[in-house]
This record gives C-alpha cells, sequence and structure tokens, in this order.
C-alpha cells in the first residue's frame, strides 16, 4: 500500500487502494467461510464486483456491469484453485474484472505480467541478477524472482495480460506452475512452493490475428469465461457513464453536469457501426475495422469532456465528441473514411435531433 | 372411510414423481385418482405392459366425426412425470385408477386446447416453479429437492473445515431483500426449537413464494405478511411431522416456535392462512387415528412435503390475479368435475389418493361445496364422441410442446435427476455431457470433470442452494468442458439436456386411426417401412407406383418425410419417379400429430393443404402447393388452394411474382395429365395469370439495371419455357405480340430487348431479314457500346449456333466489334466474353473459323477433313462405338 501523499500523486491508483474501504467493509462484515489465503468470502467477491452493501451499509460500487453468472463462475473457478482464462474481443473489461479479483481475493493486483509476443520465459519463472551471480555464484540472493514466483511465495493473485500473446515455448512454462503449484529451481537444487490462495488469472483476446493458440495441456488447466459485449443500449451507457465518472474524477476534470444524453448518442453510433445495422434494425451498415469497444466509447467521452471543460462552455456538446469519434472510427484511412461517411450520410443525417451532431461531424473531417 | 390423501405435485416434476410413489407406498390406498381425461380408464392396463416405454401420451381425438374445427388433444407423460409413476405403482399393485378431469369430449366440443396457457400466466401453469422463482431458484426441481425434500447436506467445495452449525445460509444475500428478511425469520424460529436445517430451509423457500405470489398480485407491503405466514405454517407443518420421524432434537419446542410464527402471520395478513395450516395439521393427524395399521411414521415423512406444498397453495390461489374469464370458467369446470369425481371415490373405497396439479389441491381439500352446486355447473355441456389411445412420444416434442404441462424445456435432465438416485447427480451428468462432446470429437478428458463437477458445485454454495441445479452444471460445462464455447455448449443442450429419447406403445394398443391407414395402406402397396435406406422406381403409368407415389407426397404434406424425392435417376420421360425412403421410427410420433388433421392420410393432407393454403403469404408458395396437391392427388384440396391461388393472384401487384409463379403451374398442367386428375380449373387460373403477366409486363421492364434485368430476363425466358409446354394459342399469340411491341422500345435494357429479338426469330414471328435489321440498327455508332453489347448477350445467350448458320447476323457482329473504338473495346470485353464463353468450344471454334474466313467467297467448306476420311483409322474405332451402342460389331 503506498502513502496518502503519494497516492495523491500517482496518476492511477491501483484498485484495492482505490477501495480500499470497500474491501475493509466487506472483509469486516463478512462472515462466510473464506477459501485459504482469501481475504473475502466468494460470495463478498462478487459483491464486490457487482455492487451492493456491505454488512454495514457502505455502498460498493459496481465494478462490473453485466451477467452475475459469468462472474459467479469466474469467483467459483478461483475458488476451486483453478486458474481463471477471461477470454474476449478486446475492450470488454478483461483486464478490468482481472484487476479487481485479485485486488479482492488477495488485496494486490500489482503480480502482473504483460505478455507480448517478446515475454521472456523470466518473466513467468525467475531471472538473474547477473552482478550477483558472477560475483557470488548460483544463491538465493542473485536470484530476481517474476511476478508469478512471488504470488506463489505469499499465496496471491498473479496475472498474466494478454496471455495469447506469448510465444508457444513461454506459455507452457505455466503447466508445472498450474499442476503441481511448484516451480523448481535446478541452479539452486530447490523449488519453489506455492502457498494456499495462489492463483492465476490470464486474459485473452480472441480476435486479434497472430496470436498463439494455447496448447491443449495448458488450456485444460484453465476455466473459460468469456466476456461479452454489452447487450443492449442502456446496458452500455450505464457502464460508459459510470467509467467516465470515475476516470473525471481521477483525472480531476472540473465537475461537469452528466451528460446522458450526449453519451447515449457515442454509445448508439458505436453500437451501430460495430453490429453493421441500425439499433431500429431497419439499415444494414458497414463496419470499420477496429473494433470500436466500450472502452474506447470511454475514452470519447472523457477526451469530451476535457475539451468542452478546458476549450467550451463547460457542457459536453455535440462537437466535443464528434472529433474523437471520428478517431475512434476511422484506423484505416481509406477503408474506414468511406465507411463513417456512408454512415454520415445515410443514417445520421436523417436520424431527428441528430442535426448539431452531423453538423459537428462534418466540421470535424 | 379416511380423508383423502391429496397429492399436489408439479407436472413433469422428478421430485414430485419420487415423492408420489413413496406416499403411495406409505399410504397403500385402494384406488388412485389422476388428473386426466376420464375416457383413458380403460387404457391404465397397458401402462403396465412391458413394451411400454415413456415418453408416451394420451391422445384423444373424435371418433367418427368428420368437422375439421375438432382437433386431437395430448396428454404427454414422461418416465419422470408423476402422474406416469402412479399410473405405474397402481397397476403393479392392481389398484384401480380414474382420470378425474373434465372429460375429453368436452373439452374438445368446447373448442380448448388441452390447457390453456397463456405465457404470463405462469403461476397457473407452474405454481411450484413459481414458487421456486421466487425463492431465488432458477430450476425447481432443485429447489423441490431443497426445500421440500432436503434429502442432502452439501459442503463448500474448497473447504472441509465447515461443520453443520455454521451450516450452509438456505437463503440468498445476493441482492434479493424480501427472501434474506423471511429467510432469517423462519431460520431464527428453527434455532429456537433445535430442528434440522433443512426445516429452515422449507420455511425460508415457502416464505419466499408467499411474497413472490402476492407481489405478483400486485399488493404490496401487506401481503409480505401472508408471505411470512405460509413460511410460519410451513415450519411447523414440517417440525411436527419431522418429530415424529425424522430425528430433530426438541420437536415440541420447534413446533410451538412454527406454530407461533404461523399464528402472527396468520394475524398479519387475514386469518386465512392461519386456518389453512390448522387444516393441514389436522388431516393427517385424524388419518392416524382411523388407521392403526399403517406405518405412521413412514406415513408422515412422506406426506410431509405434500402438506407444506399444499398450504403454499392455498396462500398462492388466494393472492393470484384473476385469470381471463373464458380460462376461469373452464378452470371451474374441471375442478367440479375432479370434486365430483372425488366425492363418488369416497363413498366407494375407503382409502382414497389423489395425484393432481399442486394449483387443484386447495380445490379438492375438504371443505367441499355442496354436490349439487358441482353439478350444475357441469350441467349440460357440449359433448362429442372421442376415442383414446396411448401413443409414443419424444423428449424433443416434451420440450416444444404447449399445453398440458408446458415448459419443460430440460426433460433430459429431469430424466436424469429421477433416475440417478445416488448423490452422483452431478457428477454422472457431466461424464454423460463429457460423452457427448467425445462423441463428436472434442477431447475431453476426466481431469475435466473432475473440475467441472468442482466448480458446479463450488458454484451452488456460493449461490447459497445446497445443490447444483441446471444452472450449475450448464455454467461448468461452459467454462470447463467447452472453453467457453457457445456452440459446444448448445450440443449438450441439444443432446442432453433435452435429449433424444424416443417413447414406446405396445403393439395390441389401439391404433390411432391415421397410424392405421398408413399401416393398411403399406400392406396394400407392398411398401413396408424399414429403417435401413432403400431407392425405389416407380412407374407412374402403373396403378401400384401411381399410388404409392401418392402415399409418398401424402405424407410428405403431412411433415412425415419418408421418402425424399430424387433428381429423375431414369430420365426416360416424366412418368418415372424416384424415392429415397426411409422410416424412422419418430414417424410414428409425426404421424400421431398429423392425426389431428383427419383419420386418413388421405383426409389429414386435404385439410392440412386447405390450412396451409390458407396461411400462405406468397403467391409462390400457393402455387408450390398446387404442385404438391396434384402429386399427393388430393382433389378435395384443389379447388381451396385455387381459390388461395386467384386471390393471391389478383392482390399481388408485382408481376414478377406472377411470372415466377407460372412456370410450375405450366408444368403442373403439362404432366399432371399422367396422373390422370381434372385440371380445367387449373387450367383457366393459368390463363388468368397469363392475361395478368402480359398487362403488367410492360411497366415492369421499364428503368432496370444490369442485375436487375439479367433476373427479368430469366423470368422472360421461364414464361417463354411455360407457354412452350401448356397448349394455349390464345394466350400464345397474346404473349408473341406483347413481345413484338416490347422489343422495339428503346428505353429498354439491351439485354431485355436483345433477349426479347431472339425468342420473337426462334418462335417464327420475326423473319431472318428483320432481326438482321434490328442487329444493325443497334450495332450502330449511334447506341453505346455497352448496351449493343448487353443486347448481343441477350440475343445470343446460351447458344452461338445461329451465328455459326446465320452469316449475315455474324457479319454484322464482325463489323461492329471491329469498328469498336480502343477506349469502348476494353468497356465491352468482359460483357463480350461472359457472353460468348458460355458457348461449347466447338462452337466457339466454328464461330472463329466462319468469322476468319468472311467476306472470302461464300461458306468455307464444311472442312478439309470432310473429303480425306481415312477407313482403316476409322475402323478401329467402330468395336468402341459397338461396344457403347450395345450391339455386337458387324464383321462384313
Amino acid at each position: 500500500m503506498t502513502s496518502t501523499v503519494e497516492a495523491q500523486a500517482v496518476q492511477r491508483r491501483h484498485a484495492e487502494d482505490e477501495f480500499a474501504a470497500e474491501l475493509a467493509a466487506l472483509a469486516a462484515g463478512d462472515d462466510r467461510p473464506r477459501p485459504p489465503g482469501w481475504l473475502l468470502s466468494p460470495a463478498a467477491v462478487v459483491t464486490y464486483l457487482l455492487g451492493g452493501a456491505a454488512a454495514d451499509g457502505t455502498v460498493i460500487i459496481p465494478k462490473y456491469v453485466g451477467s452475475r453468472r459469468l462472474m459467479e463462475v469466474a469467483v467459483a473457478t478461483l475458488a476451486t484453485d483453478r486458474a481463471l482464462l477471461l477470454l474476449g474481443v478486446p475492450g470488454t473489461a478483461k483486464t478490468w474484472v482481472s484487476e479487481h479479483l485479485a485486488a479482492a481475493v488477495s488485496g494486490d493486483s500489482t503480480l502482473l505480467v504483460q505478455g507480448t509476443a517478446g515475454t521472456p520465459e523470466e518473466a513467468i519463472r525467475y531471472g538473474w541478477n547477473y552482478a550477483r551471480l558472477l560475483s557470488d555464484g548460483p544463491s538465493r540472493a542473485a536470484l530476481v524472482p517474476s511476478p508469478v514466483l512471488r504470488a506463489m511465495a505469499d499465496g496471491r493473485i498473479a496475472r498474466i495480460e494478454e496471455l495469447t500473446r506469448v510465444p508457444s515455448d513461454v506459455q507452457d512454462s505455466l503447466i508445472t506452475i498450474l499442476s503441481e503449484k511448484t516451480l523448481p529451481v535446478p541452479e539452486l537444487g530447490e523449488e519453489v512452493q506455492a502457498r494456499k490462495g495462489f492463483n492465476v488469472i490470464a486474459t485473452a483476446n480472441d480476435r486479434d490475428r497472430g496470436v498463439n493458440e494455447l496448447s491443449s495441456a495448458l488450456r485444460r488447466r484453465f476455466n473459460t469465461v468469456v466476456l461479452p459485449v454489452p447487450g443492449g443500449v442502456e446496458e452500455e451507457v450505464d457502464i460508459v457513464s459510470r467509467r467516465v465518472a470515475a476516470l473525471g474524477k481521477a483525472l480531476e476534470l472540473p465537475e461537469l453536469p452528466p451528460a446522458v444524453d450526449e453519451i447515449r448518442r457515442v454509445v448508439t453510433v458505436f453500437r451501430e457501426l460495430r453490429n453493421g445495422a441500425t439499433e431500429d434494425g431497419r439499415t444494414k451498415l458497414k463496419s470499420p475495422s477496429g473494433t470500436l469497444s466500450t472502452a474506447e466509447a470511454i475514452s470519447v467521452v472523457t477526451n469530451g469532456l476535457a475539451l468542452a471543460a478546458h476549450f467550451g462552455d463547460g457542457v459536453l456538446r455535440a462537437g466535443d465528441v464528434a472529433a474523437g469519434i471520428l478517431g475512434a472510427v476511422v484506423k484505416d484511412p481509406v477503408s474506414d473514411q468511406v465507411v463513417w461517411q456512408e454512415y454520415l450520410e445515410t443514417v445520421i443525417r436523417e436520424r431527428e435531433g441528430w442535426r448539431d451532431f452531423y453538423r459537428a461531424a462534418r466540421r470535424g473531417e | 372411510m379416511s380423508e383423502p390423501l391429496l397429492l399436489g405435485v408439479r407436472h413433469h416434476g422428478p421430485g414430485s414423481a419420487r415423492a408420489v410413489r413413496r406416499a403411495l407406498a406409505a399410504f397403500q390406498p385402494d384406488v388412485i385418482l389422476i388428473e386426466g381425461p376420464p375416457e383413458a380408464d380403460p387404457l391404465v392396463p397397458f401402462a403396465g405392459d412391458e413394451d411400454m416405454r415413456a415418453p408416451v401420451a394420451l391422445l384423444a381425438y373424435p371418433a367418427d366425426n368428420p368437422d375439421p374445427k375438432l382437433r386431437a388433444s395430448f396428454w404427454p407423460f414422461a418416465e419422470f412425470s408423476p402422474e406416469w409413476q402412479a399410473i405405474r405403482w397402481a397397476v403393479a399393485c392392481e389398484i384401480p385408477v380414474r382420470f378425474i378431469d373434465l372429460p375429453a369430449a368436452v373439452r374438445l366440443a368446447s373448442g380448448t386446447p388441452a390447457a390453456p396457457t397463456p405465457a404470463d400466466d405462469t403461476v397457473r401453469i407452474d405454481p411450484i416453479g413459481a414458487l421456486a422463482e421466487a425463492a431465488g431458484y432458477d430450476d425447481p426441481e432443485r429447489w423441490w429437492e431443497d426445500v421440500v425434500e432436503h434429502r442432502q447436506e452439501t459442503q463448500p467445495a474448497w473447504t472441509t473445515t465447515v461443520t453443520d452449525t455454521t451450516g450452509i445460509p438456505v437463503s440468498h444475500d445476493l441482492g434479493r431483500t424480501t427472501d434474506r428478511s423471511t429467510g432469517r425469520t423462519a431460520t431464527g424460529g428453527t434455532t429456537a426449537g433445535g430442528a434440522r436445517d433443512g426445516g429452515a430451509g422449507a420455511g425460508a423457500g415457502a416464505g419466499g413464494v408467499g411474497a413472490g405470489g402476492t407481489t405478483a398480485g400486485g399488493a404490496g407491503a401487506g401481503m409480505a405478511g401472508v408471505g411470512g405466514a405460509g413460511a410460519g405454517g410451513v415450519t411447523a407443518g414440517m417440525a411436527t411431522d419431522g418429530g415424529a420421524g425424522a430425528g430433530g432434537a426438541g420437536p415440541a419446542g420447534a413446533g410451538a416456535a412454527g406454530v407461533g410464527g404461523a399464528g402472527g402471520g396468520a394475524t398479519a395478513g387475514g386469518g386465512s392462512a392461519g386456518g389453512v395450516a390448522a387444516e393441514g395439521l389436522g388431516g393427517p393427524g385424524s388419518l392416524f387415528a382411523a388407521e392403526p395399521d399403517i406405518d405412521e411414521e413412514r406415513l408422515a415423512a412422506a406426506v410431509a412435503p405434500f402438506a407444506a406444498i399444499a398450504e403454499a397453495m392455498a396462500v398462492v390461489r388466494a393472492h393470484a390475479p384473476a385469470p381471463p374469464e373464458a380460462e376461469r370458467v373452464d378452470e371451474e369446470r374441471r375442478e367440479a368435475h375432479m370434486r365430483q369425481a372425488l366425492r363418488a371415490a369416497t363413498k366407494e373405497f375407503d382409502r382414497v389418493a389423489v395425484v393432481c396439479g399442486a394449483w387443484h389441491v386447495p380445490a379438492l381439500t375438504a371443505p367441499l361445496p355442496s354436490a349439487s352446486s358441482d353439478a350444475a355447473v357441469l350441467k349440460g355441456l357440449p359433448k362429442v364422441k372421442v376415442a383414446m389411445t396411448w401413443v409414443p412420444w419424444t423428449h424433443a416434442r416434451l420440450a416444444s410442446w404447449q399445453g398440458y404441462g408446458a415448459g419443460v424445456r430440460s426433460p433430459g435432465w429431469y430424466h436424469h435427476l429421477f433416475t440417478a438416485v445416488d448423490e452422483h447427480v452431478v457428477a454422472r451428468w457431466l461424464v454423460r455431457a463429457a460423452g457427448v462432446l467425445r462423441k463428436d470429437g472434442v477431447p475431453v478428458s476426466s481431469a475435466h470433470v473432475i473440475e467441472a463437477t468442482r466448480l458446479a458445485e463450488a458454484l451452488a454454495t456460493m449461490r447459497g442452494r445446497p445443490l447444483a441445479g441446471l444452472a450449475e452444471v450448464t455454467d461448468a460445462a461452459h467454462a470447463v468442458l467447452c472453453d467457453g464455447d457457445d456452440l459446444r455448449l448448445s450440443l449438450i443442450n441439444r443432446r442432453l439436456v433435452v435429449g433424444d429419447r424416443l417413447g414406446r406403445v405396445p403393439d395390441q394398443t389401439p391404433g390411432v386411426p391415421i397410424a392405421r391407414d398408413v399401416a393398411s395402406s403399406q400392406r396394400r402397396l407392398r411398401l413396408q417401412p424399414a429403417v435401413s435406406s432403400r431407392e425405389i422406381d416407380l412407374d407412374l403409368r402403373r396403378d401400384l407406383d401411381l399410388q404409392r407415389s401418392q402415399l409418398l407426397h401424402r405424407l410428405r404434406l403431412l411433415g412425415v418425410d419418408w421418402g425424399q424425392v430424387l433428381a429423375n435417376r431414369k430420365g426416360r420421360g416424366t412418368f418415372w419417379e424416384s424415392w429415397q425412403i426411409a422410416w424412422q421410427p419418430e414417424f410414428a410420433v409425426d404421424l400421431v400429430e398429423a392425426g389431428v388433421y383427419g383419420t386418413t392420410v388421405r383426409e389429414a393432407a386435404t385439410a392440412r393443404v386447405a390450412e396451409q393454403a390458407a396461411e400462405a403469404e406468397t403467391l409462390a408458395d400457393v402455387t408450390a402447393l398446387v404442385e404438391r396437391c396434384l402429386l399427393a392427388d388430393l382433389p378435395d384440396a384443389l379447388p381451396g388452394v385455387l381459390d388461395a391461388l386467384d386471390e393471391r393472384m389478383a392482390l399481388d401487384a408485382d408481376v414478377a411474382h406472377l411470372m415466377d409463379a407460372l412456370p410450375a403451374l405450366a408444368r403442373t398442367l403439362r404432366y399432371g395429365d399422367v396422373r390422370g386428375t381434372d385440371l380445367s380449373a387449373l387450367r383457366s387460373v393459368t390463363h388468368g395469370m397469363i392475361t395478368r403477366v402480359c398487362v403488367g409486363l410492360p411497366a415492369a421492364v421499364g428503368g432496370l439495371d444490369d442485375a436487375a434485368a439479367a433476373v427479368m430476363r430469366d423470368r422472360i425466358d421461364g414464361v417463354q419455357g411455360a407457354l412452350a409446354l401448356i397448349d394455349d394459342v390464345d394466350a400464345s399469340q397474346r404473349w408473341q405480340a406483347l413481345l413484338g411491341g416490347l422489343s422495339t422500345r428503346d428505353d429498354l435494357h439491351g439485354l431485355l430487348t436483345g433477349r426479347m429479338s431472339r425468342l420473337l426469330l426462334d418462335a417464327g414471328t420475326v423473319d431472318a431479314d428483320e432481326i438482321g435489321a434490328r442487329m444493325a440498327l443497334v450495332l450502330t455508332v449511334g447506341v453505346p457500346v455497352a448496351k449493343a453489347a448487353a443486347w448481343i448477350e441477350g440475343f445470343l445467350a446460351g447458344d452461338g449456333l445461329l451465328l455459326v448458320h446465320d452469316e449475315r447476323l455474324l457479319a454484322l457482329v464482325d463489323a461492329w466489334l471491329t469498328g469498336i473504338p480502343a477506349d469502348g473495346f476494353v468497356e465491352v470485353l468482359p460483357l463480350l466474353r461472359r457472353t460468348f464463353s458460355g458457348y461449347p468450344a466447338p462452337q466457339r471454334r466454328m464461330i472463329g473459323e466462319r468469322a476468319a474466313h468472311l467476306g472470302s467467297g461464300g461458306r468455307p467448306r464444311a472442312g478439309e477433313h470432310d473429303d480425306q476420311v481415312d477407313p482403316d483409322r476409322g475402323a478401329l474405332l467402330l468395336p468402341v462405338v459397338a461396344q457403347l451402342l450395345g450391339k455386337e460389331p458387324h464383321h462384313a
């Protein structure tokens, strides 16, 4: 845990710091059995994720807006000592969910390995402090533990982001860790055994090209939860508004009146282009190359709020979000531009009450 | 004489089914009354036959009434249906069974379906399901198990340290505040008395129920009190009965606490619930006194769930929203009839057991209204003569069936719950799920199954359910066995959750009339049903084959796809028809379902066609029906279908639809004669259709783009082909005149005018000179090259022989082609390539040869090789040719 002074200076606080009060309240009023090594009971973890109230009345704000069933499966997976694989297209809150799960279960969301095509085996097992290694020879002191190794030693949750981007041979070094719950260190002739409470949450993107499919040996050590894109407009508007409000607070933007109408527009545009059809189901549309996730909608609205607060009249208007939408939709300058133009001229232009948005979007080009 | 034992069940509920068996075994009744049509009484003995296998259904159909408005009704039973278990038990113990619902004769006459099932009225159809839902369960059978039977107690999957002193909270704290408060109250009450956790569970569940039911009634906070009363009452009932047999510590205390709760609740809620609770307790008590030879403890334990359910039902019924009038009347009649039957049975027998839907229990509970008032309700109801029989049924049909016992969406799961009686219900299920996936080539290991089982149990604990239900095992299968893949999960759903179980009835069961008709036709036509697939060729000139074809076509109309028509295998004339036939066991069920349309295949197919014609949306649908009607030889259906056709034709503004419909009619007219049908009505309808096409076409061909023009060209070809088939001089002349007018219109797409010109040329309406002139006109500088190319494409489409034989036309094309400027040539090249590449290679070569010799003086010789025949080399081929022709080569 960081001190208060530091905490105010950091740009984004860890989940366990940001929601420390909620976690403490839940833990205090939690009389259900807790799995060994857990700070909360599974039911309390679900409450923490989906919102509700702690026993003492503390309001728990929802971290994930969506299916309770999915969160229950995710938490129950961790409770049964199985590793959890969160699958989904980009922007479906995979990382968000994994961070909050780790924070709620072991009070520490920082044991993180970012998976990339260049992730080495050291990032999952351990590395060496070479100066030490050369001067003293192999010893515990010369060993540089990976986040996974530290999680094992402390009985916490380790997180691996974008597991499918990690090369296959590196992925497979997880197999022993997940099945035997131990990591041998042959150089020292010893091993690190995981303490109770250790587990792994991995996230992966099932849309990207050029990913390394998990081997079936590894795959079967994970339970899979597929996080879907939000089901309806209202649900998505809700998600975007909540996150925008939270982000605005974190970024210390001036307080603005809530702009649900603009948010609804952004969400509508995103949904229609993503689904390739208008919400009323009457018009078919082309879809742009980007994923147009909820996360991007959030960033468009936050960006618009910043524009409105610093350069505008303090109210979020069509012009503030239009430029952001254009940037989010047109990822490929040629083909996406056509998609956007078509959408603008055939759908937006005709839509009642969207005149200002249409004009702003035309200006933005 | 003792009070009748009322067993209120959940239709198709395996938990109820088990409880019914237990209760019957303990009670040893002299007669069992079951909710169902009384006409089925003589059919009961068949249920004991060893060839009988559930799922089966009782079928009631109008015996000798051809009125098509009267439809047959079904009462399906699965292995896990309480009614079925009661019947089997009775047959095994040789105890009489009587069905006590309103007679099928009355229901069929009044036209109401077997059970009215409006989608929004779930309380009436499945009150126990509604109770379970109000208590936070999505699987009513698991609720029954937890709350009503509390057979097992599980522990959190991740720990073994939790003991039953902490227990697993039965109520949820996951945001259902009503449940939580009532749950807590109930738990408090039982803890005071020291009863088992299960007792608390019952109270909590039923409490939630009352609250849920009343909220549906729309009466807010006041009703929550009544819910509490229900909870208290049930707790009392359970604790007292449990005290007698099932090992609760301190039964007196528990009873007192429970009754106190009931009393308090009743005061808040208005007295009625308390009264019912007292009734429920009194019933079994007096019963013990009357029959000392019955094992009282066992009986008390066995009937306890039903007493609890009956009390809960009294509360639910008192606060359920009023149904629509027709339904209310129907329910009143049914319950009046049940009461009358109950009165009759109690006079005749000493120990009476009643198995009926839980909803009806309060209506059959003493004190009953006077017999005369019930008689008045039932007086003078219209009746028809009905016949009944057993028919096989399937799980898939149970899942999709609308009507009596609707809403069994997971018959496979229920069957599993009913048959897997040990503690490994979840593991067994997941092993079967793994089997389904393996069979489809998805590698699933035992380790997967172990993990899935653990996950399901952990989920159940987390959701506060002592037992994993369908939702838990499905979630676990999804996350572990299916790797999150929805497709694989749907496979499990289809094969396992619904399942493909097929019922069977013994041979000596009275047959369904339509099935008898099919069987006799099969014998008469020497076409035995066999599961293995085989192909047959029918010569429609022979009477036997014609009748076979008609039978197969009729069955297809009824949705029994015994035979599939194959593309003409013999290909020697229209009188041959090839079929692939394979008889699936489910056809027996399909046939039974088709039986609602009539008692013979012919009659049923006629009724079905009439219904389809009335429902058909597009003209093409009706036309297809006409054709099928003739194939199946249903002359009685034809007038209706033709009327529908005439009507759709008049209303259909789009000439394209008419043109699409025409070819099928023409085929029918032409080849229907083979089957010896009277086609004069069809002929006049077709004639009318051609007239409409001719009137509508000029407006429909203008302003078409390339794609639309191509579609229209195919339609015009279709009409032309149709006209060639039917012998209608008048119509043909009209069509030719129309084409003549259209083909010179400048505003049409070149493809169409080209095509029309070709059709006119082929028909001889326009001579070659005229066509030459037209082509010359099109292929001039004034016409855009694209249009000219389209014209050529239309004119030549599919057949280049014309160019081979008419040198003048070829010269025109050649001159035009060579005159196209370079940039224009690039534009038309794709079009030309499309046109010419469609011709067979020899034709292309010949056109090329002709074009090369154009202008070099007359026709080229037919080929140099003509006059240079090499007889020796030719002779080498002769044996092969002879073999191909099937003849011995002649040796000179």
